[in-house]
């Protein structure tokens, strides 16, 4: 089975910063990775490089089997356009650390949006599923809210809603608890462990070292724009094999 | 007993200074504010007095308030502050995109129609237009179709081409503000949910850069409700050119300038009132940040 997820050596700097630094990594279908490591190693950049907010400047990545962003024509990459560029993003939904929900829109009209308007959805079915998800993320209740008025922990469950909608292969996570407060936490974690139990693909970029122990397949160290070590989260997070994991693991846990 | 028991000085011997139950606070008088408004009054009422009494025919006021050739300018007024503002906010839109566009070409053609009509005065590009005609005396397509420019440059379209060219220039920069008031964020979530570059626009950072255009698109077409009067120069029937060919014919010239006001009052009230339900409706949403406390939170569980 091919993976969901083959990155190759890839590269992406901005100015003299090298965010990705040849960075290569495998995600198989129905896994959970965590990527852990301290801020400005390049594991948000990675991220965006997946779903393309970030255009690579070396390497390579594969989605679902499919090259991104690019079309092979013998030994040269073509660009492709900003329409086939949408359309490969469906494979993969985001969930932002800021929640980024559409503010002039109410809850329920930001979850149909991307089924109504993109994949061109009947609305009334478009609604009937957005009910089932809110439903699933506990805030069916707040359909008609606008997301100024919800917390942030609502917020992101709408978030992780409006990304469902879409039915992505994939759901990639930027630091989604980093701009919670701490009593919030727990119920946005709460649906993301829901998530993975039900075999969804998830990258998750998180300071949340005992959500990656508990959920996480695997967990990968990033630093200075690499991939340092990845494991079991049982192994890499209680033994790891490079200093530089030891020291960010005993800077982060409490 | 209330208070310290240490009596403090200045209070009555044996009453404790502190015993307040039995005050009353007296209000203060303003005296200033009612000497101020009484001044103002005054010269208001003898600048109206002095209306009252000069030589303004009010009788004539009142009778062409209503007279055909005054309502038919005004709706001229009215129809070109309508056309010249759709042009002026389509050309807007589309000279902001051109600005913030990837291809430079776009954006130096963009930039130049910005410098151009901005820089040079609007009465100039009236007479401009009006006069195209000594540039090119035929227009149309080369082959195919042709008219004389003096037929096509009516009075009408010069106006119309003058005031919405002009003013596409101001709000394209109106707009390119509303668009870069929208956070970054809005057009990331829009892109991976798969919508395309024009879609997010048209769906996403638009609806939103609204709050921060419609405040000053609703000031200039009220600008431009009165900017119409510059066209009474090429001949456009508007409102003050038809007070103007009255009172060249009964010399009633305040009366008529009185009545051309009226209706200018009457249309810019109209429209204040507009604006602001206008911006009622597209402030829903309001911030795009999420509120830090967590009260909506407890209530739910």
């Amino acid at each position: 089975m091919t993976p969901m997820i083959v990155a190759l050596d890839v590269r992406k700097t901005f100015g003299p910063l090298k965010a990705l630094d040849g960075v290569s990594l495998e995600v198989a279908r129905g896994e959970v990775v965590c990527v852990i490591g301290p801020s400005g190693s390049g594991k948000s950049t990675f991220l965006r490089c997946i779903n393309q907010l970030e255009r690579i400047d070396g390497g390579a990545i594969w989605v679902n089997g499919e090259l991104i962003g690019y079309r092979r024509e013998g030994d040269r990459l073509f660009p492709l356009s900003d329409r086939e560029v949408a359309r490969q993003r469906l494979a993969s939904g985001m969930v932002f650390q800021r929640f980024n929900l559409f503010a002039h829109l109410t809850v329920l009209q930001n979850i149909i949006e991307g089924p109504v308007t993109v994949l061109r959805r009947p609305r009334p079915e478009a609604v009937a599923e957005a009910m089932a998800l809110l439903e699933r993320v506990g805030l069916a209740d707040k359909r008609e809210s606008y997301p100024a008025e919800l917390s942030g922990g609502q917020q992101q469950r709408i978030a992780i809603a409006r990304a469902l909608a879409m039915k992505p292969e994939i759901l990639l996570f930027d630091e989604p608890t980093s701009a919670l407060d701490p009593e919030l936490v727990g119920d946005v974690l709460a649906v993301m462990r829901d998530l993975a139990r039900g075999g969804m693909t998830m990258v998750v970029v998180t300071h949340e070292l005992g959500f990656a122990r508990e959920v996480a397949n695997r967990v990968v160290f990033m630093d200075r724009g690499r991939v340092v070590e990845q494991g079991p989260p049982a192994t890499l997070l209680s033994n790891p094999s490079h200093a530089r994991t030891r020291e960010f693991i005993a800077a982060v846990l409490p | 007993m209330s208070g310290p028991a240490v009596a403090a000085p200045g209070g009555p011997a044996g009453v404790s200074p502190y015993e307040i139950a039995h005050l009353t606070h007296v209000r203060p008088k303003h005296y200033g504010r009612w000497i101020a408004a009484a001044l103002v009054l005054a010269a208001f009422a003898a600048v109206v007095k002095a209306f009252v009494e000069g030589q303004i025919a009010w009788a004539v006021v009142g009778q062409f308030l209503t007279a055909s050739a005054i309502l038919s300018g005004l709706v001229n007024t009215v129809a070109m502050t309508v056309w010249a503002m759709a042009l002026g906010v389509a050309l807007g839109v589309l000279f902001a995109i051109m600005v913030m566009s990837p291809n430079p070409v776009l954006r130096w053609l963009a930039r130049f129609y910005i410098w151009f009509f901005r820089g040079t005065p609007l009465l100039l590009q009236l007479l401009l237009w009006f006069n195209l005609a000594l540039v090119f005396p035929r227009i149309g397509i080369p082959g195919l179709i042709e008219w004389r420019t003096v037929d096509v440059m009516t009075p009408f379209m010069a106006t119309l081409l003058g005031l919405g060219i002009n003013q596409g220039a101001y709000t394209a920069e109106v707009v390119r503000g509303g668009i870069l008031s929208v956070d970054p964020g809005q057009t990331e979530a829009a892109k991976t949910i798969g919508m395309t570059r024009l879609t997010t626009l048209r769906r996403i950072v638009l609806p939103q850069a609204m709050r921060v255009i419609i405040p000053p698109v609703g000031n200039e077409v009220i600008s431009m409700v009165k900017l119409t009067s510059v066209a009474s120069v090429i001949q456009y029937s508007e409102i003050l050119r038809n007070a103007q060919t009255i009172y060249f014919a009964n010399a009633r010239v305040i009366e008529l300038l009185i009545v051309a006001a009226i209706w200018y009052l009457a249309v810019v009230t109209v429209l204040t009132v507009g604006q602001h339900l206008l911006e009622r409706r597209f402030a829903r949403g309001g911030r795009t940040q999420p509120r830090p406390e967590a009260g909506a939170e407890g209530a739910q569980a």
